[in-house]
């Protein structure tokens, strides 16, 4: 489908979502309350079968957080972004890993290293670091200065 | 001549034990150093470069290295091949206790010696394989060349001959 | 790590395979719920490898992170390298002349041809054959001696910029890469005969480790992987980047599922590599290898995705840009995570003999997961 015809259709299916100017493929930014139904929407809409999730990134903006999912259908052969703004104080998003598998260690990912919780997730432990750790390594604040010597 | 009589000055007794001993630990030494086992522990890239070194291009076996053991009982040398990150760092202590003595460590690499290109600006690293056990020979490189890590093996051979190991 | 270990109220027995084991994969920590020998649960334990690269390249220059790469999927170090540098320029707007992108598909195809080779020995190790190690180090060694000639480093070879590539190709390397083509059409079929159609090779990776289409593309799982269960996701034919639109390649694909399959595809990956190479190395255009572009690299604020195909699947590069000479935040889509997600499905009912061959068609290297 075209990149227009992708935008009219998620609008008709979310009235509610803001479309990003000049990026490479459709992006949309929701609210985290409406996700779950968005996901299993585009995941086995006619004609939109997004049916593989390959990436799920966490961005630290210091004033808030976003979560970025970039979707592709192998059917149609097209791409869709999704974000999802979140509170700094409360960073709490809805968990997709019971639509997209792959979600389940990417979310993991999310949270051992940038605090973000999904909720709902089967299993939300931390990934790499070890479990005693404290902190979220990746957020801008982070300081540690046993550990990292900076140049 | 006339040797009734004690020697006058001061005796000092041979350091070592004599020339019996000293003999005996050079024989030691030599049968050590010719049959050293490494044990199979790479971590990051110059795992790669280690294997290299044992396959057939730049043999390591034609030195005694022949048998990697992957268990820590049965091995003599530690080759740390890769990163030492904060979550690996027990596991590498728990190996090196492991090993029977004597026990020899390489450290391989610019990671296992001092961090390497992870050194600025990491919380993970360790920045340096010396910080968790002590090291005998340190490699250079990212990674070393195969020649380069048989050049510390033979190294550290010269160091068992020469009496300098660490325990 | 050390609590969960024992036995489960079922009378499972809960066993470590890892960090350090054998098998040549790196750092990885399963835990595995047994009963008898019949695996019932298998869960990775990550980050003995973690080496905070996403942090930081949050402080390194767009020249200098693209090399950090190179030390993750050390196996694909070109093609990591590449992917890095595509998404650079597409946030530039740096045109690469065309002798510099024929330069990197041959290099990529040459480090694709070396990375399978390696996984050859690899996995032939892991299932018991010992010496399939050496013949595939030995012609790993030529490759390496080509790449030590041009590039200067025989792994991890620094070798790609944004605009191009760092220096122009030895005059010899024309030559050597014909006598290696040469050399080695006749050693694919010498695998074929010493390790595919051998007995035990077969009977033990026959029925092993089955994934469905569906299963495969909802874990994420990319490259032979999948391809092994059919899917089409080959990022060379979907959306072609450099020069991989104007040769012939046809994108392997078995309909099996299991650990065969996946073997099969990846030793016709070599052959399809191999007739990449023969079109190009006689059709190197003239001109220059590296376009001009400033000393000092800033990207526009903005974010920048680009996708390459490495020898394990879809290598993914996520730049989010402030304007500054340092990234926002970057973020590596690697291949190998998504692929170990899928360990857990394809390994539950096996034994454990049949853990390390699906491990070994997988083909992990572990760094790339844990970043």
């Amino acid at each position: 489908m075209q990149k227009d015809e992708l935008k009219i259709k998620l609008s008709e299916l979310l009235p509610s979502a803001a479309f990003e100017e000049g990026a490479e493929w459709p992006t949309i930014l929701i609210d985290p309350r409406v996700w779950t139904d968005l996901a299993r929407h585009i995941r086995s809409g006619i004609r939109l079968d997004f049916d593989y999730l390959f990436c799920l990134t966490a961005v630290d903006w210091k004033t808030h957080f976003t979560v970025v999912y970039h979707l592709t259908s192998t059917v149609h052969r097209h791409t869709l972004v999704v974000k999802i703004r979140l509170d700094r104080e409360r960073p709490e998003v809805p968990t997709v890993s019971d639509i997209w598998r792959t979600a389940e260690f990417h979310e993991r990912e999310a949270y051992d290293l940038m605090g973000i919780v999904f909720t709902e997730h089967p299993d939300l432990r931390r990934l790499f670091m070890t479990d005693e750790w404290i902190g979220w390594p990746l957020r801008k604040d982070y300081e540690d200065p046993v550990n990292m010597i900076k140049l | 001549m006339d040797v009734s009589q004690p020697f006058p000055g001061e005796v000092h007794p041979t350091a070592g034990g004599g020339i019996l001993v000293t003999k005996l630990d050079e024989v030691i030494n030599w049968a050590r150093s010719n049959s050293l086992w490494p044990l199979v522990f790479g971590t990051s890239c110059c795992a790669i470069e280690m294997m290299s070194t044992a396959a057939a291009k730049y043999d390591w076996s034609r030195f005694g290295f022949e048998v990697a053991r992957a268990t820590p009982r049965q091995a003599d040398v530690i080759i740390i091949a890769g990163t030492i990150v904060n979550k690996m760092a027990p596991v590498l202590r728990r190996l090196y206790d492991q090993m029977a003595d004597p026990k020899y460590v390489i450290a391989m690499g610019a990671c296992a010696t001092s961090g390497g290109p992870f050194f600025y600006n990491t919380y993970s690293v360790v920045k340096g394989a010396d910080h968790v056990i002590p090291v005998d020979v340190y490699v250079a490189g990212c990674p070393p060349r195969p020649e380069a890590l048989l050049h510390a093996l033979i190294t550290l051979q010269e160091k068992i001959r020469n009496n300098h190991a660490e325990r | 790590m050390i609590e969960d270990l024992g036995t489960t109220e079922q009378g499972e027995l809960v066993v470590n395979l890892g960090p350090q084991h054998p098998s040549t994969h790196g750092v990885l920590h399963l835990v595995v719920t047994l009963n008898g020998e019949t695996i019932k649960k298998v869960e990775p334990h990550l980050g003995y490898i973690h080496r905070s690269i996403e942090k930081m390249c949050e402080s390194l220059s767009y020249r200098q992170f693209i090399y950090v790469t190179s030390r993750m999927d050390y196996l694909s170090s070109h093609i990591n390298n590449h992917g890095c540098a595509l998404c650079v320029e597409k946030g530039m707007q740096i045109e690469v002349p065309p002798r510099g992108r024929v330069i990197r598909v041959l290099m990529d195809e040459l480090t694709r041809l070396a990375s399978h080779q390696l996984w050859w020995g690899a996995m032939a190790m892991d299932v018991g054959a010992l010496t399939p190690f050496f013949h595939a180090f030995r012609e790993r060694e030529a490759i390496n001696d080509i790449m030590e000639q041009t590039c200067g480093a025989r792994l991890t070879m620094n070798y790609m910029v944004p605009g191009g590539v760092m220096v122009d190709i030895h005059p010899d390397f024309q030559q050597k890469v014909k006598e290696f083509i040469r050399f080695f059409k006749g050693k694919i079929d010498e695998y074929d005969e010493l390790v595919t159609e051998n007995v035990i090779f077969k009977s033990r990776m026959e029925g092993v480790g089955y994934i469905s289409p569906e299963d495969a593309v909802s874990f994420g799982c990319t490259g032979p992987t999948a391809r092994g269960s059919g899917v089409s996701c080959d990022l060379r034919k979907i959306s072609p980047y450099e020069v991989y639109d104007q040769v012939q390649f046809e994108e392997v694909m078995e309909n099996g599922g299991d650990c065969f399959a996946r073997y099969l595809v990846r030793m016709q990956e070599m052959r399809q590599s191999l007739s990449i190479i023969e079109q190009l190395i006689d059709n190197i255009p003239g001109g220059e290898f590296q376009a001009k572009t400033k000393a000092v690299l800033k990207l526009p604020k903005g974010e920048f995705y680009s996708r390459v195909e490495t020898a394990r699947g879809e290598f993914g590069v996520y730049i989010i840009s402030e304007g500054g000479t340092t990234p926002y935040r970057i973020k590596f889509r690697s291949p190998g995570f998504s692929n170990l997600s899928a360990l857990d499905h394809m390994a539950r009912g096996h034994k454990i003999g049949d853990l390390v061959a699906i491990m070994g068609t997988l083909d992990l290297v572990i760094p790339d997961i844990d970043r």
